[in-house]
């Protein structure tokens, strides 16, 4: 808990003066209310006793000051406390998301959107909340209670004796049922994401639930998670109901104490009946007080148990280093070698926690400029290979070499400007045509947007649209056909003039003469593009130079269309299912 | 705005009443013996007058009485916690339901058309808030304002005068209140839309990491959620700190009270009309008189808080759900297969024209291959079908029936999909594949995996059939994935098919023997197949050509080849390189 506490510190670091002068001018306005009591005794001692109207007046008048003064620094110390948690929450969402983009696809696969939405969302929040009541009361509180003890020590040490025992008495239940809820409010945010997990899944598979008529059966698990979350919040809740009443009886029973020893010194001479009025008011303000520490407690054990939640992705390290090569020892490096474009050098992929190797013994060479076909049964590792070249996934034995130099070496900004990857699912994101061709390369000009445009075989359904370019395209690309997804996809991929260009099986969505089109402007490109074409279709990579056929994580054969024809079994019986017997003469494809 | 939004809060918590009533009931009790306390306290001051001039068993008579009275409140305060829990978590449990099952009735428009992000932030963090807000009002709305009734009789019963000023000043702290939460309400609903705004921008970009790394995006990325969370911050700031100026003020109006109680009170102790003991007891009330004020101007802010989130969430569960069945509608049984669609006209928003007066009658058993380049438009035809969407003219009729006359249940589940886009939930395995059939058997489930060839493969997986798949598949291959889709439609076998681009990523050889398979299940069952292979065109009994979200021609592909149109044109150009 204290490590949480601070870790996550260091984005108070900016707001150290807020964060410092806020409980300063708590502490400022308690010290203020302690003087109350005081001045109150005094005003029934010396004015009631004597009859002195004009001293009860003064005193009053200076009630009223010590309120003004009160109302300034509190005011103060709210600005400074709201400043400083709404700071550190800005600071700290950002560092988090900033972290979560950090991710490699390994800790992506681990955790999922949902957690990391929450945690995103309302854990900040809540934590949130917490720093700004911290900030407010946490020192406030405890300092009105330990000057109300010094206060009553200045008055009668006897008395005050009875402040000594209660006030640890008081914190030992406080910080009981604080430690005994804490572990029930994270179980109670965990539930909560599974209540999100299950709202969130019946929007995204909303079609697949209608179409089986599970709405029903939907709902029933919705409710059996959300009663589940209501018990364990009923739960937690009756534990921290408790506060309240137990502090009110341990405040009570002092106060009980104190008067009866209060009769006792004022019966042998030692104290006044105004002093034993204000020991009663120093008891009360510590009930008071309490009161709000123990709405504090559960605000911070909420805060805490969330941080916790916060903390834990914070925590979870990126599994891949950057490259440290510089451009220019890069530039070095490239320059007067005359490597292959991509090698793959005895590489095999395990995937982290899985059981096997999914890609084994890879080697393979590809010349600049050259196209290279994958292709594979289901499962075979033709996803995996080609997410090894941007380096997705580090590849756990061998190595992955660009223009000679190992995708490890490279700043990954630097090799990924190099590739351009459409993969399998195509996604889009909320925004204009425009925007989202541009996320391939920035500073990309209108012509250079149509000509990717024109490539990808999307220039025709864009046309069509509203606006063209500015065409607005809602989130998850949902007022766009699979196909049009598939082929903006593709433009954005092309608008990047990458070295290398990988088609992660990205057409399947496309009806044979697009697709023939498409991989017709692709060779036509000018440059030497390297491109990698994964796909199910013999016809959509029988042109390759190379096809590398692909058997359960190993190479069965590399070589060009005819080549494997003859000799690829493998090969043969692909391309026969698709285009018939070749006696029959085939559609061809 | 605002009350009708508490309308609709009081209609939940209506469920309650009974808890609501004992709640209340507990908090008057409690009150009344808290108030009980500094009279009793205020007494036994009275018997402490001087050195000798001490009441020792008049002191221990109060000090007894004192301590039932604590012991006695500590219990109902805690009963009257139990209750509030119990009201705001049920409250927030109704709504959620309620939100839940109304997502599971919205129209798929409303779906398609709305971010998944907001919507769940609204289930989700709105609904949290709420209840924040809720429990907050609960415990201090009502024992403030029964503390405030009750301090005012007991200082009556000591003191009229004195009384009068604490009434008198007190109200000037509700307007101050009233004054900061007008003031804020605008600034917390600001902040729930910013938080709306940079959750869907979080659920976009999170969920798409991916494509965000490929494209080295997060710079990018990065600084548009830092340009709203900048935003967010700024209205954060304002509503927090407008709304904690309660406090202080509403603090400042009680010492000005306590300050005018400890004149007068003083005042009149000097002439006798009180004693000092009452005067203790008065300045105790005067600090409970006024802190539930307090209290109650720091509930209204958090309740305008709760209000705010209240009202998105609100605003969800009164969106107009689909069209509610016919009352009469019909539960569609062992339909024969025959689908027919007359004079259909249909488009997605009204200024855009897309399906004009189409007509297409398909008999029992028939496959229809639907064809078109791609985006024209096809899975259109399945949102009419599957009745996602409804027909603007015309009607469709299964079985000779208008889909309209009958459950959606019995039209859908007649229906077997399997779409492009696979979908598939948390669970196991066998929970994902048994959907359309939730009490299949054992065998009938592997018979069905190993029709669709998924067998193989899950059999490799760690646990089999039990084996825990996460959101959206999670580990497994797209292929794999689309292999289960099919096995879920291969186990409950409906007499009519939706296949749209079902094969596309999943290996020849594997397909060669899903397409035997399909064979098999499409004899005697009418098919709609969004078709890319040439075999499964050329043996279709009709051809639906699309273009632009129109449907061009209509045949078999004999006819329409030698019709020589559009079709003709595609098939041709399937040669082009």
């Amino acid at each position: 808990m204290e490590n949480v506490v601070r870790s996550l510190f260091v984005y108070l670091r900016d707001y150290r003066k807020e964060t410092v002068l806020a409980p300063l001018f708590k502490m400022l306005e308690a010290s203020f209310e302690l003087f109350v009591p005081l001045v109150m005794a005094s005003m029934i001692d010396k004015g009631i006793g004597n009859g002195d109207i004009s001293y009860i007046i003064k005193m009053s008048l200076i009630l009223l000051l010590l309120a003004g003064i009160g109302l300034t620094s509190s005011i103060t110390a709210q600005f400074f406390a709201a400043k400083a948690a709404v700071g550190f929450a800005e600071k700290l969402r950002s560092a988090l998301f900033s972290h979560i983009q950090g991710f490699s696809f390994s800790e992506e696969d681990k955790l999922g959107t949902s957690t990391l939405i929450t945690r995103m969302t309302s854990d900040i929040n809540q934590v949130q909340n917490g720093v700004n009541m911290v900030l407010r009361l946490f020192l406030r509180s405890p300092f009105i209670v330990f000057g109300a003890m010094i206060m009553a020590f200045t008055i009668d040490v006897k008395a005050a004796l009875i402040f000594v025992v209660t006030i640890p008495a008081l914190s030992g239940i406080v910080f009981g049922i604080m430690m005994w809820t804490m572990p029930l409010y994270k179980k109670v945010q965990g539930k909560l994401d599974l209540v999100l997990r299950v709202t969130r899944e019946n929007l995204t598979g909303a079609r697949v639930i209608r179409a089986f008529a599970k709405e029903e059966e939907e709902k029933e698990h919705f409710h059996r998670e959300n009663d589940e979350l209501n018990t364990l919040q009923k739960y937690v809740g009756k534990i921290s109901a408790l506060m309240n009443p137990v502090t009110y009886i341990v405040v009570n029973a002092a106060t009980i104490m104190l008067i009866y020893t209060g009769a006792l010194r004022v019966d042998q001479g030692w104290i006044t009946q105004g002093e034993v009025v204000a020991l009663v008011n120093y008891m009360a303000q510590i009930l008071v007080e309490l009161v709000k520490l123990a709405n504090l407690i559960v605000t911070i054990t909420k805060a805490l148990a969330c941080a916790d939640r916060v903390e834990s992705v914070m925590l979870m390290e990126s599994s891949m280093a950057d490259g440290t090569l510089t451009e220019s020892e890069i530039a070095g490096k490239t320059l007067h070698t005359k490597a292959a474009k991509v090698e793959f050098k005895n590489v095999c992929l395990t995937y982290q926690g899985a059981g096997g190797e999914s890609l084994s013994g890879l080697n393979f060479r590809v010349e600049r400029g050259d196209t290279t076909g994958i292709i594979g049964g289901t499962g075979s590792g033709k996803s995996s290979l080609v997410n090894l070249i941007p380096r997705f996934y580090d590849a756990t034995k061998g190595e992955v070499l660009i223009d000679g130099v190992n995708v490890k070496d490279y700043p990954i900004e630097t090799l990924r400007r190099k590739t351009g990857i459409v993969m399998q699912k195509a996604v889009l994101f909320k925004g204009s045509i425009r925007e989202n061709i541009c996320w391939g390369r920035k500073d990309a000009t209108d012509e250079e947007i149509e000509e990717a445009l024109c490539m990808s075989q999307s220039k025709e359904f864009v046309d069509q649209k509203e606006g063209r370019l500015d065409f607005f395209i809602t989130q998850n690309g949902k007022n766009l056909s699979g196909g049009q997804k598939q082929r903006l996809s593709i433009a954005r991929a092309m608008v990047r003039k990458p070295e290398i260009l990988i088609l992660d099986d990205s057409a399947s969505a496309l009806d044979f003469a697009t697709d023939a089109r498409l991989r017709k402007a692709i060779r036509e490109t000018e440059g030497d593009m390297t491109v990698f074409i994964v796909s199910q279709r013999t016809s959509s990579i029988q042109h390759a130079d190379q096809i590398i056929v692909l058997d359960d994580g190993e190479i069965a054969a590399i070589g060009t269309h005819e080549q494997l024809l003859k000799t690829c079994d493998l090969y043969q019986e692909i391309h026969y299912s698709q285009t018939g017997r070749s006696s029959e003469g085939g559609a061809g494809k | 705005m605002n009350v009708v939004v508490m309308k609709k809060v009081l209609s939940y918590i209506k469920r309650y009443r009974l808890v609501v009533a004992l709640s209340l009931a507990f908090a008057a009790g409690s009150v009344a013996l808290t108030l009980y306390v500094p009279i009793l306290t205020g007494r036994a001051v009275d018997l402490i007058v001087a050195p000798g001039d001490v009441d020792f068993p008049g002191i221990l008579a109060v000090l007894t009485r004192i301590g039932i009275a604590v012991l006695l409140t500590a219990l109902m305060q805690w009963l009257m916690g139990v209750c509030n829990n119990r009201i705001t978590y049920g409250v927030v449990r109704d709504i959620r339901a309620r939100a839940f099952e109304k997502i599971e009735m919205l129209p798929l428009k409303y779906v398609d058309g709305h971010s998944t992000g907001d919507i769940v932030s609204r289930v989700i963090a709105d609904v949290d808030q709420f209840a924040d807000g809720l429990l907050m009002g609960f415990t201090q709305l009502f024992t403030g304002v029964i503390t405030i009734l009750g301090t005012l009789l007991f200082m009556l019963s000591l003191n009229v005068t004195i009384t009068l000023v604490v009434v008198v000043i007190t109200p000037v702290s509700l307007f101050v209140a009233r004054y900061i939460a007008t003031k804020t309400f605008s600034m917390f609903k600001l902040q729930s839309e910013t938080r709306g705004e940079q959750t869907a921008l979080i659920d976009e970009m999170v969920g798409n990491g991916r494509v965000v790394k490929a494209y080295s995006r997060e710079a990018d990325i990065q600084s548009r959620f830092d340009e709203i969370n900048r935003r967010l911050s700024v209205c954060s700031l304002k509503a927090i700190f407008y709304s904690s100026l309660t406090n202080p003020a509403t603090r400042f109006v009680n010492s000005l009270v306590y300050a005018g109680v400890g004149v007068f009170g003083a005042v009149a102790a000097v002439h006798g009309r009180i004693s000092v003991g009452q005067l203790s007891s008065f300045l105790s009330y005067a600090n409970q008189y006024t802190k539930p004020f307090n209290e109650i101007s720091g509930v209204v802010t958090e309740l305008q808080n709760a209000l705010a989130c209240a009202a998105r969430v609100f605003e969800l569960i009164e969106e107009e759900p689909q069209i509610p069945e016919k009352e009469n509608a019909v539960v569609l049984k062992n339909p024969d297969g025959s689908v027919a669609l007359q004079d259909v006209s249909f488009s997605y928003v009204p200024d855009k024209k897309l399906i004009e007066k189409f007509n297409l009658s398909v008999k029992p058993g028939q496959r229809v291959a639907i064809v078109g380049p791609t985006g024209c438009g096809k899975t259109t035809v399945i949102n009419l079908l599957m009745r996602f969407y409804d027909v603007n003219e015309g009607a469709i009729r299964v079985a000779g029936i208008d889909i309209r006359d009958m459950t959606r249940r019995s039209l859908r589940t007649n229906y077997g999909m399997v779409l492009q886009e696979t979908w598939l939930k948390t669970g196991t395995i066998r929970d994902n594949i048994t959907m359309g059939k939730p009490d299949a058997t054992e065998e009938e489930i592997i018979a069905a995996a190993k029709a669709s060839h998924a067998h193989s493969f899950i059999k490799r997986l760690p646990n089999g059939y039990d084996t825990v798949i996460t959101e959206d598949g999670g580990s497994l291959s797209v292929g794999q994935k689309q292999l289960l889709c099919i096995t879920r439609v291969m186990l409950c076998l409906p007499p009519m098919l939706i296949l749209d681009e079902a094969t596309s990523s999943i290996d020849t050889r594997t397909e060669i023997k899903i397409q035997e398979a399909f064979a098999r299940m499409m004899k005697g069952r009418t098919s709609f197949i969004v078709a890319h292979r040439l075999s499964t065109i050329q043996e279709a009994d009709i051809i639906l050509v699309m273009k632009d979200g129109n449907i061009i021609e209509q045949g078999n592909h004999e006819s329409l080849l030698s019709a020589g149109g559009f079709y003709a044109n595609l098939y041709n150009s399937q040669f082009a390189r």
